[in-house]
């Protein structure tokens, strides 16, 4: 549970990965409503960084995923979470899911 | 501090790539200033690792250490424990780091994963510059508090030269010319006459042109 | 008589000098060089030979200035600091001197960015003042760097450039006097397209009594076509090309923009005849060598005097 996008770390989104994560994606405010100012544009750099080391270790850029929203938009929310589903069962399973599981 | 960056992740791989048990070594000292090799890089690079050995269906066998430093044999002491059954190790600290590694555990692979690439300074954060070349004899007092060795591009004592163009140096816009700032700094400071004073020729024995150096500080050994 | 050089001779004697410039070969092909040459003589009073110019592989400056003299031309050879440490040029200079040249200038060099080797290491372990130093100290004490004496010392007629386009301003002029105390006979400037501008620094070079002290010569080139004038203008460091240089050039057809170039050099070339403190020209016809005869002539500098 965090307070802010801004508390997700490169080393989260890749632990999920690593665990075995088909997909992660991280939803934060509106640019320009963070509630903490910047949180969610540091959040966004983050996730950029972390498609660039999917994208260098061969895999799918695409698994990690950056959404905003406001905290009033619960269909919006709603249509995120299907989209991103939708994506991520098209990619298939993350190649590293077969070993993280026998692990 | 001494600023490094780290290797392009596909270099890195190559590197480790014929080895099954590595160990990630940081540094708690400069690169963590400057956010190349430190704990927190350590953990991420660990995972960079695993997550790379687990897709080829392999076991990502990373272990991680970060030390206080790598420039010192008492700290590197600490390592001992940690590399014991590893195969490989991948030292995150400047260039000295995986020297000393190398020089402490003779049987033991020891891969750098940072390019060490100057001494300087943070501009603002995450930008770092070159400030120095350690040219072991200081004379920036000369030159306004600013080091032409080190930001001129030709490392001239008697600059600007021709190139020298609205403050940027003729190599690139990105880079201020060091001239004109050394030439705004002493107007400021009322030395223009020491400006016109030539420079002679450089002593370059005590850089690395002299060889490799050493400090010896006869006080402070035990 | 410092070198007793021809151009030293000239300028000595209070005649408005001409210097001319090659660029060697990207080989090892002389008959390039003579070829050049044979376009230069008996039209200026000396020419330049470049140094790996733009920090591209190039015949080395020693090598052209010998088959000048074989030519039966005076070359200047030319220095830069950036590819040899004080070993290299002070051997060199007395190589040079051994081989009968006698005019050299002492440069930086373009670092070696511009260049087709930009990952070779950078050298200067001198810079080029302290180069003027160096050759001065040889001509007048018959000493190395070291202090030590030279067996037969090198005297050369010492050269340097100066390039009032660059920043900052204000210090060009400054700098021009560094290189006089350092014991420069004469500088050859970057090549003039803004004479407003020039005409300012040749000032504050007055002002300073710098034309007493250094012969000057003015650099001129002329300009073939639009696209060399905009090139000159956006690509190469420490150039100022006015508009209304690019628009005279624009307002010809293209077939007559090689003359517009010339006609232009030309008016430069009468204008620094006219300016107090100017001893002479430069002429840099970048591969062009074969339209300097033309351009000295409509400037009236033929015949070149004989002293």
């Amino acid at each position: 549970m965090v307070p802010c996008t801004g508390r997700v770390d490169v080393i989260h989104l890749l632990e999920a990965i690593e665990e075995g994560a088909d997909g992660v994606y991280v939803a934060g405010c509106l640019e320009g409503d963070c509630h903490y100012i910047s949180g969610n544009l540091k959040a966004r750099k983050r996730v950029e960084r972390v498609k660039k080391i999917l994208s260098d270790l061969g895999l799918e850029a695409e698994r990690v995923e950056m959404y905003n929203l406001s905290a009033a938009q619960g269909p919006r929310f709603a249509e995120i979470a299907r989209e991103m589903t939708e994506k991520i069962k098209n990619l298939g399973p993350s190649p590293v899911r077969a070993t993280a599981k026998a692990a | 501090m001494v600023v490094a960056e780290q290797k392009p992740l596909s270099e890195i791989l190559e590197m480790v790539q014929p080895y099954k048990k590595i160990l990630v070594a940081g540094c708690k000292g400069c690169v963590t200033v400057c956010n190349a090799g430190g704990k927190k890089e350590v953990e991420i690079l660990a995972a960079e690792l695993r997550i790379a050995r687990k897709k080829e269906g392999m076991e990502g066998d990373v272990r991680e250490i970060t030390l206080e430093r790598q420039c010192d044999p008492e700290y590197m002491e600490q390592l001992e424990e940690a590399i014991r059954d590893r195969d490989a190790v991948l030292s995150i600290a400047c260039s000295v780091g995986p020297q000393y590694i190398a020089g402490r555990f003779l049987d033991k692979m020891v891969f750098p994963g940072l390019n060490t690439t100057f001494i300087g300074g943070s501009l603002e954060h995450g930008v770092f510059a070159e400030f120095c070349q350690a040219c072991g004899a200081c004379g920036i007092h000369n030159f306004g508090g600013l080091c032409p060795i080190a930001r001129c591009s030709k490392s001239l004592l008697n600059g600007p030269c021709g190139g020298s163009s609205r403050g940027k140096c003729e190599i690139s816009k990105e880079v201020d010319c060091v001239w004109q700032l050394i030439y705004d700094r002493m107007s400021r400071l009322g030395q223009m006459d020491r400006l016109t004073r030539v420079i002679p020729c450089k002593d370059w024995t005590t850089s690395r042109d002299g060889g490799p150096r050493k400090t010896i500080r006869e006080d402070l050994r035990l | 008589m410092k070198s007793g050089s021809n151009l030293e001779k000239v300028l000595s004697a209070g005649h408005f000098a001409v210097t001319g410039e090659c660029g060697p070969p990207r080989g090892a092909n002389a008959h390039v060089v003579r070829e050049k040459a044979a376009h230069l003589k008996g039209i200026v009073d000396s020419v330049n030979m470049t140094d790996n110019q733009t920090a591209v592989v190039r015949m080395s400056s020693m090598a052209g200035c010998l088959i000048l003299l074989q030519e039966g031309l005076e070359p200047n050879l030319q220095m830069v600091v950036r590819d040899r440490n004080r070993i290299g040029l002070q051997s060199d200079i007395l190589g040079a001197y051994a081989l009968g040249i006698r005019n050299m200038l002492c440069l930086s060099g373009d670092h070696q960015k511009f260049g087709d080797h930009p990952s070779s290491k950078n050298v200067f372990d001198l810079d080029s003042m302290q180069l003027i130093q160096t050759v001065y100290r040889m001509r007048e004490e018959g000493k190395f760097i070291n202090g030590q004496e030279i067996d037969t010392p090198p005297k050369m007629f010492i050269g340097a450039a100066a390039n009032p386009f660059a920043d900052p301003a204000e210090f060009r002029a400054v700098r021009l006097g560094k290189k006089a105390a350092s014991g420069v006979d004469f500088v050859q400037t970057q090549c003039i397209f803004n004479l407003d501008r020039f005409e300012r620094f040749m000032q504050q070079v007055r002002d300073l009594g710098l034309d007493e002290k250094v012969y000057i010569l003015g650099g001129v080139t002329p300009m073939k076509s639009v696209g060399m004038a905009n090139y000159m203008k956006n690509l190469v460091p420490g150039m100022d090309v006015p508009d209304e240089v690019i628009n005279r050039m624009k307002g010809v057809a293209k077939k007559d923009q090689a003359k517009e170039g010339i006609a232009i050099a030309v008016e430069t070339i009468q204008r620094l005849k006219e300016m107090k403190g100017i001893a002479g020209v430069h002429i840099m016809a970048i591969e062009w060598e074969e339209r300097v005869p033309e351009i000295t002539e409509m400037a009236g500098l033929l015949p070149r005097p004989k002293v």
